[in-house]
């Protein structure tokens, strides 16, 4: 199968799903894409069983933390098309107060760790997971450390700091 | 919400016993722990427990320069990790639009397939040792080493290497490295065919191994799998093949597959990409005698440490030097996935940056965290011994696990 390009994918995408999906560039040639919590389930179905595209592989789920955005948890995709040879990125942004997203564990059983890694370090709440603990870190952490305000290390420490060059 | 698996059983009606597989079991080759339920020698369920030896890379990534990762990466998968320096290194080389000559290019393949060799030949050795046949992987740990000891020349050490920088490698391979490297080929083929003859057609080996943890394709594609595991349940999906990096197509080499994913499937597949990357090593060696002799980098200035002697007796190496360690050279905004062939499946890297000296994230797609999830699921109804075997052939490396 000749592989699909990033405008007749997002074509297709922009077809079924309108102004519900946005682009969001295409950096090195991977297809990024914004989508809210409402549809995203929709979306990765639509990605996987649409018959001309078949990204049947989950090939990460992850997040990130922007704080400074109204919306500063995005969760973020990559999905493969085998047949096609075609990678696509697909990111929801949530809001802090609500970092609930549906489960794509509905769709691949590959989801379930990546979720929880995501839950562990983002403390992005997927919703209808099977098992959503902490996977990582240990059960009776409060905090979810790859968040940006979680320091690296101890912030009390003296003995490290560099006073001459500020680092 | 429960978070721990239950450790014992105080029911004496109860005709399961739990066993504690891990977390420093000798046949679990590394730190992470199974719960399991026994009805005698048969797994009811099983509950997985990893992150002993999480070092969180990601977070440490976020707060250090480009070329202060390479060193991390080292310890995700130690059995191969110059596959994880390279697969770093040509991420950051994406993301700045580097460039690199052909010849480093072909040094990258003959140090990747080198490694993958020495991550197939333990793990296709150590099942051989957990089905009772020791000697086969004596016969091979030597080859290990002298693999080690060609990493040593280029880089200087030999587990965790470190080897290359970002545009190139740090010096030239001399004249010992490539001696090594033939001595290598010559020796290697001879010991890896007796191996092979130790066991392929081994009545108790296939007895041991053939239809045990048998995989769909289905079952596997839908727990991510990659690597040699997803290739021995019958998808030909490598990322050498299907998006080459580092010049990887220019090269002529098969990608085998088997057909119903058990471990002897697992245990072919190994063995014939040991085949291949030897394949692909030669091939690398007579590309090399068209390339200049002496490139062993790219001419990236910016990103690329000078020599020390031009450091201290010429003033732009100087300047250089000092921009690159101070981190004044600004970076693209933007976000960069590149995956490499790791010795145990698709290893990505995420790399989202916003212009600074060090990633605002950092994300490792890991082969075996994610390979490793289907395992407890998989494990019910097997006998102990069998799951023993399958933990075995999926190659799980704890460092690659936990990151």
């Amino acid at each position: 199968m000749a592989k699909i390009t990033n405008e007749e994918l997002l074509k297709k995408i922009s077809d079924k799903f309108h102004d519900k999906v946005a682009l969001l560039g295409e950096p090195f040639g991977l297809l990024t894409l914004e989508t809210g919590k409402e549809q995203i389930i929709d979306v990765l179905t639509y990605l996987k069983n649409e018959p001309a595209l078949l990204f049947g592989y989950l090939t990460d789920i992850t997040a990130i933390h922007y704080p400074e955005l109204e919306k500063p948890i995005g969760v973020i995709y990559h999905l493969h098309s085998l047949a096609n040879n075609v990678r696509v990125r697909i990111k929801v942004f949530l809001a802090d107060e609500d970092v609930h997203i549906p489960t794509a564990t509905v769709l691949w059983n590959g989801a379930n760790w990546m979720e929880r890694e995501t839950y562990d370090f983002f403390g992005v709440i997927f919703d209808g997971h099977p098992d959503l603990r902490r996977i990582l870190n240990v059960d009776d952490m409060t905090a979810f450390p790859m968040r940006k305000e979680f320091p690296l290390e101890d912030p009390n420490r003296v003995d490290k700091k560099d006073y001459f060059f500020g680092r | 919400m429960q978070n721990h698996p239950v450790y014992t059983d105080n029911d004496p009606q109860n005709e399961l016993s739990t066993l504690n597989l891990g977390p420093t079991h000798p046949a679990t080759h590394g730190v992470f722990q199974n719960v399991l339920q026994l009805d005698g020698e048969r797994i009811v369920s099983g509950v997985s427990t990893i992150g002993y030896i999480h070092r969180a890379f990601e977070k440490i990534a976020e707060h250090r320069p480009f070329y202060q990762i390479t060193p991390l990466t080292d310890r995700m998968n130690y059995c191969s990790s110059p596959i994880n320096n390279m697969g770093w290194h040509i991420t950051v080389e994406k993301l700045l639009g580097i460039e690199t000559p052909k010849r480093v290019d072909y040094l990258r393949v003959i140090i990747m397939e080198l490694a993958r060799i020495s991550d197939h030949l333990i793990c296709n050795s150590v099942l051989a040792v957990d089905t009772g046949a020791a000697t086969g992987f004596f016969y091979v740990m030597e080859y290990r080493e002298a693999i080690y000891e060609i990493y040593e020349e280029v880089c200087g050490s030999r587990l965790t290497t470190n080897i290359g920088r970002i545009g190139g490698f740090e010096r030239n391979f001399n004249a010992i490295a490539f001696s090594k490297l033939r001595k290598f080929l010559k020796e290697y083929p001879g010991v890896l065919k007796e191996f092979e003859n130790l066991t392929k057609r081994n009545r108790i080996f296939i007895d041991r191994t053939k239809d045990v943890a048998a995989v769909t394709a289905e079952d596997a594609l839908s727990y991510s799998w990659s690597g040699p595991i997803l290739r021995a349940a019958g998808v030909d999906y490598d990322v050498r093949a299907m998006e080459p990096y580092s010049s990887y197509e220019d090269f002529e080499f098969e990608v085998p597959v088997g057909s119903n994913g058990d471990v002897y499937n697992r245990y072919l597949v190994r063995q014939e990409e040991m085949w291949q990357s030897l394949r692909l090593i030669e091939q690398a060696l007579v590309k090399l005698e068209k390339e200049p002799p002496d490139i062993f980098h790219a001419d990236v200035p910016d990103f690329y440490l000078p020599p020390k002697e031009d450091v201290y007796n010429n003033m732009e190496a100087l300047i250089y030097h000092f921009k690159i360690v101070m981190g004044e050279i600004p970076t693209p905004k933007t976000e960069v996935y590149l995956a490499v062939e790791g010795g145990n499946g698709e290893l990505g890297f995420y790399l989202v940056n916003d212009g600074g000296r060090s990633p605002y994230r950092l994300h490792f797609r890991r082969p075996s965290f994610i390979n490793y999830q289907m395992y407890a699921p998989m494990s019910r109804g097997m006998l102990l011994s069998d799951a023993i075997i399958n933990m075995s052939s999926l190659n799980v490396i704890a460092g690659e696990l936990d990151a």
